[in-house]
């Protein structure tokens, strides 16, 4: 009755929202919960079971052949076979599919026949006809008697259904780190990320306290440049930059792909929003500051230096986390200003080439997805607020 | 490796220097030219404006060269391409549109730019406007719209591994590690290879981008619903309408501006999509959009600059009402300047 006084209180359509809003995060969690579980799993778990079900273990059906029929033992009227089903050779079935029982796990049921491959539980004694019987128990020690000697040329084809604890590792990450050149890949995008954020901030700065304070001709025009360029797809600039780049290599005798080459660029496509946005900051400050040091006699340079400045610390800080994550998250322009060598992809380089090599190897590829995303995310949890706050004033630019 | 990212943080020293030099000495420099101190007996007035018309162009100059080069020249530089041969050596006049009308890839991934323009804008705006609405109403909102807004920081090629790993198909009766499969499977239905499913697959890649941009509209259009005067909503409750009205015909009408602008973003950055096409299906099953086959173009057989300026100039011109549109609003925004 609780519940329901509690429901009248909350009232049904106060109910539907919650439930609604709880079904939309957890549909927007789980894609990204998958790639973070499975890429802590083992890779042989990977594949056998899905990964929701990664904490409640996973259950496998496996075909081996039991010990040769030379290897009985005779014990007093019967000849006997022991052994352990986990040293068992894998058995060719007529489904193909089955693997062999590997590991640590439990063996939760057995049969012989495949229309019956859990006939009978762990542990049970069962009557295989002829004389015969078999006791599987759940750690895999099997006991096979016959009150005869075995007549048949080989082993006996045994179905298991074996249960694994569920089982976590580090070592996709290990392997991918290391192996799979992602450690390489990630200082390649640190290489890229930093100065491409930290230089804009600084030229931009500069440029959108002369677009906010200073008077001249040509202004108005300019401003309205960036609010146009701020949108201008980076697909225009590639061919031509890129023939640039060319010449200036053959020029020069120095290689055409370069970090300088794609710090240039970054540098250059994020000045329109950085200019937009800071100037619209800058210009926000209150005007009697600025004008009472320009009294005091002091120059634009340094009224912006030590007034403009710190004040303008958020709008500079939401530009950067903007930078930072654009050109973490860029493939295209590392494509093509950097080069597709193994040692000079960027993390999302890498990823997009994992992807084409190791298609099917999940491990691989969720723990280097993982890599690539988390240093973004933290990003995102920590300063939240900046890049909301960018966001609002800003959001003219399509990304 | 570690000598890589010192070396990194030492171009951002370094360059920060440089910059911070540069303003510096140009101030100085101006100074220098026209001197306004004592023991100048004529002109102080004449240089003290000579250097404030100077000055702007100083603080500019650094933001305004790289903008020239690297987004204004090539802007130009791609049209003058576009009539040139692969090579960009020989004038071919108006050939290379000719080829783009007549290519069948190149119509293909024009029809796939439109579905993707007419889907993602509205789901994302639809869905963010929806969650915005309703998180804005329950205590734990906030904590609902950081989950959502989260994919926003995840790049288009994570995510693309993300989404990959829910479209995964596993043939004949193995077990489907697919999450969408196991669901479909579970149903009682067959599973199906969704990425190349044809015509379906684009909605399955779109998904991806809805899935980023969602939170993106949710956070601009709910700080648009809270400036929303609460009188207006009051009035409405007074005068008896229900929350559907209060919604379409109070809230709705009065965040249009931001509606549009959300809408606009969207659109561009659809434009542009390039990675997920690249990561999931590289174009294959007839999901080819159009920056992705420029990037192929770019390259292919040695490259083909002139085919490549085209396929970029229809995506410029796709781009330049939403433009023209941004400068006139920006420009009532700051009152004509």
């Amino acid at each position: 009755m609780a519940s329901i006084a509690t429901l009248r209180r909350i009232g049904l359509p106060r109910l539907i929202v919650h439930v609604s809003v709880l079904f939309v995060c957890i549909l927007w969690l789980v894609p990204t919960l998958g790639i973070l579980v499975t890429s802590l799993r083992d890779p042989a778990q990977i594949t056998s079971s899905g990964w929701w079900t990664a904490f409640s273990g996973a259950s496998q059906t496996a075909a081996v052949r039991l010990g040769d029929p030379a290897s009985a033992r005779q014990e007093g009227a019967n000849y006997v076979i022991t052994g352990s089903v986990f040293d068992a050779p894998q058995a060719a079935t007529a489904t193909g599919g089955e693997p062999g029982a590997t590991g640590n796990g439990t063996v939760r049921s057995f049969g012989t026949k495949v229309t019956a491959p859990a006939e009978f539980a762990a542990g049970a004694t069962a009557d295989l006809g002829t004389g015969e019987t078999l006791v599987v128990n759940e750690d895999g020690s099997y006991r096979l008697s016959r009150t005869g000697p075995f007549d048949n040329g080989r082993g006996r084809r045994l179905y298991l259904t074996v249960s694994t604890p569920p089982s976590f590792t580090m070592g996709n990450y290990e392997n991918v780190l290391t192996a799979q050149g992602i450690g390489q890949s990630f200082v390649n995008s640190l290489t890229v990320a930093i100065p491409s954020t930290i230089i804009p901030v600084l030229i931009a700065a500069f440029a959108a306290y002369a677009l906010a304070w200073m008077n001249f001709s040509g202004k108005s025009l300019l401003i309205a440049l960036v609010v146009g360029l701020m949108v201008v797809p980076l697909q225009m600039s590639l061919i031509p930059v890129l023939r640039m780049y060319n010449g200036i290599g053959s020029t020069f005798g120095i290689p055409a792909r370069s970090y300088a080459g794609v710090w240039l660029f970054h540098t250059a496509f994020g000045m329109p929003l950085a200019i937009y946005l800071l100037r619209n900051y800058i210009a926000g400050l209150p005007k009697e500051i600025i004008e009472s040091a320009r009294v005091d006699g002091a120059t634009d340079f340094e009224i912006f230096l030590k007034i403009v400045l710190p004040l303008s610390f958020p709008a500079l800080a939401s530009f950067a986390i903007f930078q930072f994550l654009w050109t973490w998250n860029d493939l295209l322009v590392a494509m093509v200003f950097l080069g597709t060598g193994s040692d000079q992809l960027v993390l999302t380089g890498a990823l997009n080439a994992l992807l084409g090599s190791r298609g099917g190897k999940w491990e691989i590829l969720t723990a280097s997805a993982f890599i690539t995303i988390i240093v973004p995310i933290i990003v995102f949890f920590a300063l939240q607020r900046y890049l909301v706050r960018g966001l609002l004033a800003g959001s003219v630019k399509g990304g | 490796m570690i000598s890589q990212v010192v070396s990194a943080i030492g171009v951002v020293v370094v360059g920060v220097f440089c910059c911070a030099l540069y303003y510096w000495l140009s101030e100085k420099l101006l100074q220098l030219v026209f001197p306004v101190g004592q023991g100048v007996a004529q002109g102080v007035s004449v240089n003290l404006r000579r250097r404030a018309a100077i000055r702007p162009w100083l603080f500019l100059g650094p933001a305004i060269l790289l903008v020239a080069v690297y987004l204004v020249y090539p802007v130009i530089a791609t049209f003058i391409l576009s009539f040139y041969d692969r090579a960009g050596v020989n004038y071919v006049g108006l050939s290379n549109y000719r080829w783009a009308v007549a290519d069948d890839q190149f119509r293909q991934s024009i029809f796939n730019n439109i579905l993707w323009l007419a889907v993602v804008p509205a789901a994302c705006t639809f869905f963010g406007l929806v969650i915005a609405v309703l998180t804005d109403r329950i205590w734990w909102g906030n904590f609902a719209k950081t989950l959502i807004f989260m994919p926003m920081a995840i790049s288009f090629v994570g995510a693309s591994v993300i989404w990959k790993f829910v479209y995964e198909y596993r043939s004949g009766n193995e077990t489907q590690i697919g999450l969408l499969n196991a669901i479909v499977t579970a149903l009682g239905a067959d599973p199906q290879v969704w990425i190349s499913l044809p015509f379906w697959n684009n909605f399955f890649l779109m998904a991806i981008l809805i899935w980023i941009q969602t939170g993106f509209a949710m956070v601009i259009l709910s700080a648009a619903l809270r400036g929303i005067p609460e009188e207006t909503i009051e009035a409405a409750v007074i005068d008896g309408a229900n929350g559907w009205q209060i919604f379409w015909k109070i809230m709705v009408p009065q965040i249009w501006g931001t509606i549009a602008v959300v809408w606009t973003t969207i659109t561009i950055l659809v434009l542009k999509v390039f990675d997920i096409v690249l990561t999931m299906t590289n174009g294959q099953w007839n999901t080819m959009v159009l920056a992705n086959l420029m990037f192929d173009w770019m390259f292919r057989g040695g490259g083909d600059s002139g085919r490549s300026a085209v396929i970029a100039l229809v995506i410029m011109a796709a781009v330049t009402p939403i433009m023209i549109w941004n400068i006139r609003q920006a420009q009532r925004d700051t009152g004509g300047y």
